[in-house]
């Protein structure tokens, strides 16, 4: 018994090690400034837990398979502890998990404790069941007020605005798919029109909930062009799962062009 | 000692019975009316008819592109071709299409049979169709997806039991029923928050929806004094209604006529 | 403290009517029997909800007979809707983490012996130890009724945040009456965890008996007894916060709704309220409640491991010094399902610092485990088996909670499925484990019968090997972003997952499939087992210094008392390899 303990466990161990080591399902390539720091405090953590995960588990095994009653007659090592190991072990489990966390404290630090830079491109988003939608301010840059009790789904009226009576809002963009150019700051303020919703990039590492009734803004920049999916990951009713856009970075030409498209459909 | 306990048990019993009836009031509130009415008869040769035309005045309104990125299944449906918001939309010849038209008025004296044919309400290239469509209080909607992606059909009654459910691709039709009349029920898909279609659940047979010609006819009503009233969604969220007098006599056709504006 | 022992001994007197001895009992083992009974009826439902979820993450289109018997619009023709799914996992989560693992290790297991192992006659008080239980049971039977409300069962998960679960049926199918029974079935479980946790405390400090001092008491004690403490303060807060959401329901209130809310067209007409307070008030309570489902587990663990390993526990006051650490880190730490969530992004700094502070102690327990094991001789009964596997299936579930502590992390790890590993890991498997250890290991004390051994160690063996097939490949689709909560899978990524998610549910089908033998053993043993002796495992506790099955008020009169520590076996010089805690037997060092 012991013996079958200290096999599975190896075989445990083996294949998970294997597994993670050759990366066979691995977050994807980072494309924003903060991925590669976030990968950098995962993969520490990853090895750091790893080896752990090895020892804990290879040392279950193996005294479970060494310390198995031989049916030799003496008896088990009578002992109550070990004041000193015991220290030791405690002092070494604090310094690694509280030291592993103020390492990476740096960077939340600058996911939300940095200022956004003046010249950041700010883009509404605002979740509903089960889509996105976003608001570009347009060339004003002021992003007009919203009404409750103008919003109309049919009509494509998502964020209520009244185009007819209030001027801010007469160039305010608003579209299916949140485009932005490459290698710019994006401030996004995102809100959500009935409950509780989120906005997760992996590729770029950014993750926030989208509450109803505050506002929360986030800012990042994204270092690569491309398709990516905006995936919503805060149960949010029967659409949860299908409750998706499209992020698309492109050079500042092509965004230009695609914003200049997405104005003469509104 | 016992008495105590026996106390006990007693609120113990008052509790399973307080939950079990409110288990079954939600369970009987449904049963939509199924059974055949029997329906007053009435003689066909007297029967007249109300006809006419829906016309708007004032700026057409713009109609935005809706997007739907999101489903790529939905964008595929329409083949690179731009789809516009419904609601808003004038006819050419400055008429209205998708405008409810029914008997408010007049008809109650009569009680009808249901008809035992469905109207079916398709969910094709992620759009409602019909958009607008007329169906008698207990007759059967029998509703189908043509779409390979997921719908689910939310009708947002007033009067009638709320319900959403979902329709993933493959799945059978759902079938059903509206008990009360109600005129219109917007049914949305969350899914798709362009989708809208409206439902007009009436307690007679005399309605009609405008096409693209802008017009309607109303036939096989007997000789009386009815009000007809007409609905659209042009004016905002719960749309705009008017509503007109007519006395019809014996095989006569009357001619009503509605004109909208924007609001 | 013998006043106390003449004051438990005239509460009651031994029921000889059906009705009182076997429904409304107020003998702390019927109870705690009752209680056993309860879980293992929920978590046979709680694990058929979970095949039926695994079917359809693997094969959405798959037809499930007799689905649609039981619901007829949430699974047409047997093919599950997103709704239903959604329905399903709602009650599967609260089933398992209320009525399962609230239940079984603490009120059950807990409710059996903590009176027996401190020398007491039966709980401080007996009458609202019955009242907790049929109150609990009250809470099954409303919270199972949402399966045939006209609406189905309420689909915002176990967390049920708002305004998802607070404004109605616009918001989904089953957020009608569904949610509103929902919230009043956990309303009515505090309840009955409030007054159970009530009982536990004041057994622990008043009814011991001469000679057990708190130093002496066993762990599982320890462990009961820093579980109730969380229990009492923990559910006074979830209580509050169904209230608010039951008003906010039906009462026109906006605890938590705020203003300008547009549900699905419709416009909300609540003002005021806030999302982030519920999740406050919920995970202020469901932090402790995961501590609550683990350290009976680790309680029995340390008991069983000393038991067969023929050595006392290594390091008894670091063991229970670390459980109450856990115990009072466990109110710290509830940010730390937030970072995410809107809340001050200051607080990650606090709340992701004593998560990992927690992780101290619980590394501590783990160490003294592999310390105790180390010399040993060790017995490998199928109680022993469970209990080695637990220490393997916490260290696996503890680690990845390394990963989730870290706010940094928590952008690429949030609400995936790494999530899900990481908690079925240390919920759904070690915790459980910790009950399968202490079925083995008291059923002879509890029914007066053995249970098969040889059935017992097939039962370990498919189990440990099938749970990690289950959940070790959620971590890795995990890191690569699989979300959790979703019902199908139609996003470009997810897609290429599919194959993994077939895996998981054959591995799922097998390993529940196995776990009838653990039933056919339970209930074929109650009957045709092996007689069981006053002491089959040669353990010190108090439990085993009496018949099986203990008689009416367990020591039969005597007060028992206490000379040792709890854990005396290998003792050196001693008659047998082990002291029992009764036994005046001298030992060199208490």
């Amino acid at each position: 018994m012991g013996l079958a303990f200290f096999v599975v466990l190896v075989l445990i161990t083996v294949i998970s090690v294997y597994i993670f080591g050759a990366h066979i399902w691995w977050p994807p390539h980072a494309i924003s400034t903060i991925g590669p720091s976030v990968d950098h405090q995962f993969n520490l953590t990853l090895i750091l837990t790893g080896v752990i995960f090895v020892c804990a588990q290879l040392g279950l095994g193996y005294f479970a398979w060494k310390y198995r009653d031989r049916k030799d007659g003496r008896k088990a090592t009578y002992s109550h502890g070990n004041n000193k190991l015991e220290a030791a072990w405690t002092i070494a489990a604090a310094v690694v998990f509280i030291g592993l966390n103020l390492l990476g404290y740096q960077i939340w630090a600058k996911m939300y404790f940095t200022p956004v830079p003046p010249d950041a491109l700010q883009i509404q988003v605002q979740g509903q069941q089960f889509a996105y939608y976003f608001r570009y301010p347009g060339p004003d840059g002021k992003f007009g007020p919203t009404h409750v009790d103008k919003v109309d789904d049919a009509t494509g009226n998502f964020f209520g605005l009244d185009r007819d009576h209030d001027p801010d809002s007469k160039d305010d963009i608003v579209t299916a798919t949140l485009g932005i150019p490459v290698n710019r700051p994006i401030q996004l303020l995102l809100r959500s029109k009935d409950v509780g919703h989120s906005f997760y990039v992996r590729e770029l590492r950014i993750h926030q909930d989208l509450v109803p009734g505050i506002e929360i803004p986030i800012h990042f920049t994204a270092t690569e062009t491309g398709r990516f999916e905006i995936v919503c990951t805060q149960l949010c009713g029967l659409g949860h799962y299908k409750m998706r856009a499209f992020l698309q970075v492109m050079t500042e030409e092509d965004y230009e062009k695609w914003l200049q498209g997405q104005v003469a459909a509104q | 000692m016992n008495k105590q306990r026996f106390l006990w048990l007693c609120t113990l019993v008052a509790v399973f019975l307080m939950v079990g009836c409110s288990k079954k009031e939600a369970t009987t509130e449904e049963t939509a009316t199924t059974t055949e009415q029997q329906a007053t008869p009435i003689d066909q040769a007297t029967v007249g008819e109300v006809s006419g035309k829906v016309t708007f005045s004032g700026d057409k309104p713009k109609l935005a592109v809706i997007h739907m990125d999101q489903d790529p299944v939905c964008v595929q449906k329409h083949q690179g071709e731009a789809v516009h918001v419904e609601d808003g939309e004038v006819n050419e010849n400055g008429t209205l299409p998708n405008v409810f038209v029914y008997v408010k008025e007049g008809a109650e004296k009569y009680t009808f049979a249901t008809p035992s044919e469905p109207v079916t309400l398709d969910q094709n290239g992620c759009m409602y169709k019909p958009h607008v469509l007329g169906i008698m209080a207990g007759q059967d909607l029998h509703i189908v997806s043509s779409d390979p992606t997921t719908h689910n059909i939310h009708p947002m009654p007033k009067d009638n039991r709320e319900w959403n459910e979902s329709q993933p691709p493959g799945a059978a039709p759902l079938d059903k029923k509206f008990a009360r009349g109600e005129v219109v029920i917007p049914v949305k898909c969350n899914q798709h928050p362009w989708m809208r279609a409206y439902i007009g659940v009436t307690k007679n047979p005399f309605y009609a929806v405008t096409g693209s010609e802008g017009t309607f006819s109303i036939k096989g009503l007997p000789p009386g004094d009815y009000t007809i009233e007409a609905w659209t969604a042009i004016g905002g969220p719960n749309g705009q209604t008017q509503d007109q007098k007519v006395t019809v006599g014996p095989k006569e056709t009357k001619s009503v006529d509605f004109a909208f504006k924007a609001s | 403290m013998a006043e106390a022992h003449a004051e438990a001994a005239h509460q009651h007197h031994a029921p000889t009517k059906f009705i009182w001895k076997y429904i409304f009992s107020l003998d702390h083992k019927v109870i705690g029997k009752q209680y056993y009974f309860l879980a293992l009826f929920s978590v046979v439902v709680g694990m058929i909800l979970s095949w039926l979820m695994r079917i359809h993450l693997g094969w959405e289109k798959a037809a499930i007979p007799g689905l649609s018997a039981l619901s007829p619009n949430g699974a047409p023709g047997g093919v599950m809707t997103p709704e239903y799914y959604l329905s399903l996992m709602t009650l599967h989560g609260t089933i398992m983490v209320f009525f399962v693992l609230t239940t079984a290790p603490q009120s059950g297991f807990g409710n059996f012996f903590l009176p027996i192992q401190i020398g007491a006659e039966d709980m401080a008080f007996p009458r609202l130890n019955m009242l907790s239980f049929w109150t609990t049971f009250v809470g099954l039977l409303v919270l199972l009724a949402t399966f045939f409300v006209a609406d189905g069962p309420p689909l915002s998960g176990w967390t049920s945040y708002p305004p998802l679960s607070a404004v109605g049926s616009a918001s989904g199918p089953g957020e009608g009456l569904g949610q509103t029974l929902w919230v009043i079935s956990i309303a009515i479980f505090c309840v009955g965890s409030l007054l159970g946790a009530i009982n536990f405390i004041a057994t622990t400090l008043d009814l011991r008996t001469k000679g057990m001092k708190l130093m002496r008491l066993p762990l599982t004690c320890w462990a009961w007894f820093v579980t109730a403490v969380l229990g009492l303060l923990s559910f006074a807060v979830l209580f509050g916060a169904c209230a608010l959401l039951l008003l906010d329901r039906v009462g026109g209130t906006s605890f938590f709704i705020p203003g300008g809310l547009i549900v699905s067209d419709k416009i909300m007409p609540h003002s005021g309220g806030s999302p982030l307070l519920y999740q406050h008030l919920f995970w202020f309570f469901g932090h402790p409640e995961v501590y609550i489902a683990i350290l009976p587990g680790m309680g029995v663990t340390s008991h069983i491991i000393s038991c067969f390993a023929r050595k006392p526990i290594f390091g008894y006051r670091a063991m229970a010094y670390s459980l109450m650490a856990i115990g009072f880190l466990s109110f710290t730490v509830w940010g730390h399902h937030m970072f995410l969530s809107g809340m001050s992004p200051y607080s990650a700094f606090s709340f992701s610092l004593f998560t990992m502070a927690i992780g101290v102690p619980s590394a501590i327990k783990t160490f003294n485990w592999l310390g105790t094991l180390w010399g040993g001789k060790i017995r490998f009964t199928s109680a022993m088996l469970f209990s080695i596997g637990f220490v393997s299936l916490f260290v696996t579930g503890g680690l990845s909670g390394i990963f989730l502590a870290q706010p940094q992390l928590d952008p690429m790890l949030h609400a995936t499925y790494f999530v899900v590993a990481h908690f079925h890991m240390v919920m759904g498997v070690a915790a459980i484990f910790g009950m399968f250890a202490g079925t083995y290991f008291w059923f002879p004390k509890m029914f007066g019968r053995m249970m098969n051994e040889t059935w017992g160690k097939v039962h370990f063996w498919t189990t440990f090997v099938g749970v990690y097939c289950i959940f070790m490949p959620m971590h890795f689709i995990g890191i690569e972003g699989a979300v959790r909560r979703y019902s199908t899978w139609t996003d470009n990524y997810l897609i290429p997952m599919i194959p993994v998610h077939r895996f998981m549910t054959v591995a799922a089908l097998f390993t529940g499939a196995v776990q009838f033998i653990f039933l056919i053993n339970v209930f074929w043993s109650m009957f045709k087992g092996e007689k069981a002796t006053e002491n089959p495992w040669e353990a010190t506790s108090l439990e085993w210094s009496i018949p099986s099955p203990p008689p009416f008020d367990n020591f039969a009169g005597v007060h028992p008392v206490v000379y040792h520590g709890p854990y005396e076996y290998g003792v050196p010089g001693a008659e047998k390899d082990y002291v029992m805690q009764g036994s005046p037997e001298k030992i060199a060092a208490t």
